[in-house]
């Protein structure tokens, strides 16, 4: 792209810009993940496609015509239709009604995609893959992890999800399924560990990202490209870890959401 | 017309004056952090502050000048592009009208630059009469890494990704040109009260 030269600037493939319409879009499932945790998947005819870690707007409204709107990433494949997985907050004022009431058949109206740096593509894609999670940070990896397999990509990947306790875990089936299959799986258990646990207790700290985090030292291409998504504290310390441990800045994706006044 | 969310009833806040919050926002009492990448950690005594125009330096500030400069309390609304808005924010600041006076700047537009590589686009116009400053203090206390200290821009009528975290300057345009999200599809402008958060709206 042209433009005005700023050194060492953040740039990437510009996306098209046209309109995003709201358009309606049809519950056609909605799946309990975990107990505070739904996957709503929908129907919207006009929906154009997206890529793996974008988002997109949901649009409630009520009888008397107040709305809300809120953003959520995109769970589901490229090629999929568009699911959301929503976490339940307790003073939230959708949340609750997305993971409660919302049920099959129910619409809503959304527009989207959007978003187009913490996005992953598997075409051309050669770099390893160091996914971080914590909580309901896992969902746009999700969608990562499942185009890669959809794609029949070979990256290896590592998955590094911190979560309080191992059914606060969303999706879980499905990553196991990835496991063995170039995927490396790591839980970080913060708050509470099953009997027999061998796994990692607590936060995620240095060392254990030291041993999970790629090599710095592989050059050109092979260097891998991290994608963290979860609550800000995770975020900033998971980001500060792996620039310590040699990453650019700029092979740090981040995603974040903000604090309990949040979706 | 959009069809009604069955079962849905929303909460109203009665405690925020609905003029004061754009279409599409709620209110938060948190301050959220969204940024595409690292904290970066800049020393106040290796900072700088530039204007410069086609590669040309018009005039740089380092921290002890700027905060040299005239200072102003400024209490002010934000609203960020992911729907929260933030009431009575106040910030110790620079404005950005003194800034570009003491460079001599004369543009059409300015694209801000960061640490990290972050950019922005903003017409002159904006950045200009006591709307934008360099802010440096927030709630009292110095700016948080993560919240863009030492130093942003604050551009409080526009949405708040146009408020550039790390801020290290501003490259003065003739022509607009899109910075990191608005390349991403965000808008060009981004007014919270037009809803302008993508291309096209």
């Amino acid at each position: 792209m042209a433009g005005t030269k700023v050194r060492g600037r953040l740039s990437g493939p510009a996306l098209p810009r046209t309109t995003l319409s709201w358009q309606l879009a049809t519950v056609t499932a909605v799946r309990t993940e975990t107990a505070t945790v739904r996957t709503i998947e929908l129907n919207a005819a006009e929906w154009a496609g997206h890529r793996a870690g974008q988002h997109l707007d949901v649009r409630l409204t009520a009888e008397d015509g107040y709305r809300a709107e809120r953003s959520y990433s995109i769970a589901s494949a490229p090629g999929e239709p568009p699911a959301i997985t929503v976490q339940r907050l307790d003073d939230g004022e959708v949340s609750p009604y997305l993971t409660e009431e919302l049920r099959a058949g129910d619409e809503l109206e959304l527009r989207g995609p959007i978003g187009g740096y913490f996005v992953w593509d598997a075409a051309g894609a050669a770099s390893p893959l160091l996914l971080a999670a914590g909580g309901s940070g896992i969902v746009p990896l999700r969608s990562i992890l499942r185009h890669r397999e959809q794609a029949g990509a070979t990256v290896p990947v590592r998955l590094l999800y911190s979560v309080r306790s191992l059914p606060d875990v969303i999706y879980r089936d499905e990553i196991d399924g990835y496991d063995a299959d170039g995927v490396s799986v790591t839980y970080a258990l913060t708050r509470q560990q099953p009997a027999g646990w061998t796994g990692h207790r607590g936060r995620v700290d240095g060392a254990l990202l030291a041993d999970i985090a790629w090599p710095k030292s592989s050059p050109g291409d092979d260097e891998p490209v991290a994608y963290v998504c979860g609550p800000t504290a995770f975020v900033e310390s998971i980001a500060e870890h792996l620039t310590k441990l040699g990453y650019p800045p700029r092979r740090v994706k981040t995603e974040r959401f903000g604090g309990a006044g949040g979706p | 017309m959009s069809p009604v969310s069955r079962g849905f009833h929303g909460r109203r806040r009665d405690d925020v004056a609905p003029e004061r919050v754009p279409p599409g926002q709620y209110v938060t009492t948190d301050f959220p952090v969204l940024s595409a990448g690292p904290t970066p950690h800049v020393d106040t005594g290796q900072w700088t502050f530039s204007i410069r125009r086609a590669g040309s330096v018009l005039k740089t500030w380092t921290w002890q000048e700027m905060r040299a400069l005239p200072a102003e309390t400024v209490t002010t609304d934000i609203h960020c592009v992911t729907r929260w808005s933030k009431l009575d924010t106040r910030w110790e600041a620079v404005s950005m009208d003194t800034l570009l006076e003491q460079a001599g700047a004369e543009a059409a537009f300015v694209l801000a630059f960061s640490d990290g590589g972050y950019t922005t686009d903003l017409p002159i116009a904006d950045v200009t009469g006591g709307q934008a400053w360099l802010a440096y203090g927030y709630d009292g206390a110095p700016l948080e890494p993560e919240h863009g200290g030492p130093a942003r821009l604050l551009v409080p009528h526009l949405y708040f990704w146009k408020s550039a975290k790390w801020v290290r300057g501003l490259e003065l345009i003739d022509h607009d040109e899109p910075g990191f999200w608005e390349t991403y599809g965000y808008h060009m402008y981004g007014d919270p009260w037009r809803e302008q958060r993508y291309a096209g709206d």
